[in-house]
């Protein structure tokens, strides 16, 4: 069966991981603290009152620590995978009756529940950053912030398979991820965008994880977002596919 | 003695690299099988042909009937694999490793702290595995080999890197699993470990396989001089040492005289000579040609180059 072994895995690879505090803490801690920093910040220097501010407290600052989670989560599979790699640790999972796929399926299992609990700390934590009678469907919100990691987290394992060595999965993850978040819409529309980088917009995951989380913090329904989940979708499609074809095991 | 493996013609390239080279042999049941060489001569990459983790440019394989790329999952079950320089998680502890290897097993499987205490890893088994020393990664990586009761193991340069008294433990080990009627199939560069292990060898270089027989009887075959080097008082001895029949060559190094021949007699005769002429001697003794001088002679190399 093709689950063998799966849940087994992913708990072991949840201890593990909480077992380094300091990678648990950055992967778990730094969108979090960035949220709290930004949102006090803010709530401070700007006029409560104000459209503008509101907007940006209310919207851009939760969607934005959202996505730098989202990311982390992205980063912290690039460096699991390539140190996987490099020490063997693949190979010797694969000398068993675990399939590939279960191996991989784990750590994304992984990667989401982490996720999930940033997002709950971030929410717990930031509840007098939110405007009150503002409500937010955190449910669908929750949603939407996995879906669009698990599309993310397909292009981690494209970067996971061109990275040279263990040492450079970081900092060259993070020079692929970052830049996504400047034309992803979130400080200005897309449409504002030259032609060329809108359309580099277009092809990028971030962008439409960027529609889709703002849109559903706002309280639309999925219903005015399906194209975005259909473009995560089908970056996850295709990165998976490319993935196969190039992923290296050892 | 039917063979649980059977390799042949096969070839595997990396690039322009040839690694292994139209390899054929067979591994009988119940038996320890060497494939010894220098580091680089192929013996990796034939092992992991075999295991299903590599697939072969040209030639079969079959392991207990199966062929290890089409039925690689099926495989998987009944085989244990304990790869060369393998790591695992940093801060996976031993006992979620053995519990996490029993549970990917369909067949019955070996009681996991019964393997642990076994291999002397008892009071580890709550350790992280980035703790453990060289040995006790070593005997974990065989405990996670053993787990599913395998019916063939693997072994990969099992004992590089091990100071001599783990590395004898280890060799009681896998003799104990050949003992349990498992067949062994492993690679050395030592071959020390392979003349005191393997019940058969495959000398391979260069990824061609030069010969294949037991230890000894490779010995027999590629280096049947026989040395004997005493030391005795007597001046005027090597004459009659020279006069044995079969005797190549008496070399004399002030009182210390070593003779050469080919042969199995050769030692006899050295005695009868000795005792018929009373030569007195103070040290006597016959030194063996081992499995490191049938490489230099195959090779002309030794394999600690």
């Amino acid at each position: 069966m093709m689950l063998r072994g799966l849940w087994k895995l992913t708990w072991i690879e949840i201890k593990i991981f909480l077992r380094e505090p300091l990678g648990a803490f950055g992967t778990i801690g730094f969108p979090v603290l960035i949220f709290l920093a930004w949102g006090r910040v803010a709530s401070r220097r700007l006029a409560p009152s104000s459209l503008a501010a509101s907007s940006f407290i209310r919207v851009d600052i939760p969607v934005f620590a959202s996505l730098l989670i989202a990311i982390s989560a992205v980063l912290s599979l690039v460096t699991i995978i390539s140190i996987y790699r490099e020490g063997g640790i693949l190979k010797r999972l694969r000398a068993t009756p675990l399939r590939p796929q279960t191996i991989l399926t784990a750590h994304v299992l992984v990667k989401l529940m982490l996720t999930a609990a940033s997002l709950a700390l971030m929410v717990l934590a930031g509840k007098r950053y939110y405007p009150v009678g503002v409500h937010v469907p955190l449910f669908s919100f929750t949603i939407a912030l996995l879906i669009s990691t698990w599309s993310i987290l397909s292009i981690g394992f494209l970067i996971a398979s061109i990275v040279p060595t263990a040492r450079f999965a970081q900092p060259i993850g993070a020079m692929i991820l970052y830049p996504m978040i400047a034309v992803s819409g979130l400080f200005f529309p897309v449409e504002f965008l030259p032609p060329v980088l809108h359309a580099v917009a277009r092809l990028l995951p971030l962008t439409y994880a960027v529609a889709l989380l703002q849109g559903i913090w706002n309280g639309d329904p999925w219903s005015a977002h399906l194209g975005d989940v259909a473009g995560l979708v089908l970056v996850f499609v295709v990165c998976a596919a490319l993935s196969a074809k190039v992923f290296r095991w050892e | 003695m039917h063979p649980v493996i059977q390799v042949s013609g096969v070839r595997k390239s990396y690039g322009r690299t040839v690694a292994v080279d139209e390899v054929s042999f067979e591994v009988n049941e119940g038996e320890i099988f060497g494939l010894i060489g220098p580091n680089g001569a192929g013996k990796t990459t034939t092992m992991e042909c075999i295991e299903g983790l590599r697939t072969p440019d040209r030639g079969t394989i079959a392991v207990l009937g199966l062929d290890p790329f089409r039925d690689v999952y099926k495989l998987q079950e009944r085989i244990g694999v304990q790869l060369q320089q393998a790591q695992l998680q940093k801060r996976i502890k031993v006992w979620e490793a053995v519990d996490l290897w029993a549970s990917l097993y369909q067949k019955k499987k070996a009681d996991g702290e019964h393997l642990l205490a076994l291999l002397g890893l008892a009071d580890k088994r709550d350790a992280w595995f980035m703790n453990l020393s060289g040995g006790q990664k070593q005997r974990l990586f065989i405990a996670l080999a053993l787990i599913n009761d395998p019916e063939v193991v693997f072994l990969d340069e099992l004992t590089t890197g091990l100071d001599p008294q783990s590395r004898r433990a280890i060799w009681e080990l896998v003799r104990g699993i050949r003992d349990r009627g498992k067949t062994v199939f492993m690679t050395t560069h030592l071959m020390e470990e392979a003349e005191r292990l393997c019940d058969r060898v495959a000398i391979i270089e260069h990824g061609r396989i030069i010969d294949i027989d037991s230890p000894v009887r490779l010995v027999d075959r590629h280096c049947p001089e026989r040395t004997v080097a005493l030391t005795t008082e007597d001046p005027i001895v090597a004459e009659r040492f020279r006069a044995i029949p079969g005797v190549d060559a008496v070399i004399c190094n002030g009182k210390r005289i070593t003779i050469r021949g080919p042969g199995y007699d050769l030692v006899t005769e050295v005695i009868h000579c000795l005792s018929e002429n009373h030569i007195r001697v103070t040290d006597f003794r016959t030194i063996l040609p081992n499995l490191e001088d049938v490489f230099l002679k195959l090779t002309g190399r030794s394999i600690r180059e």
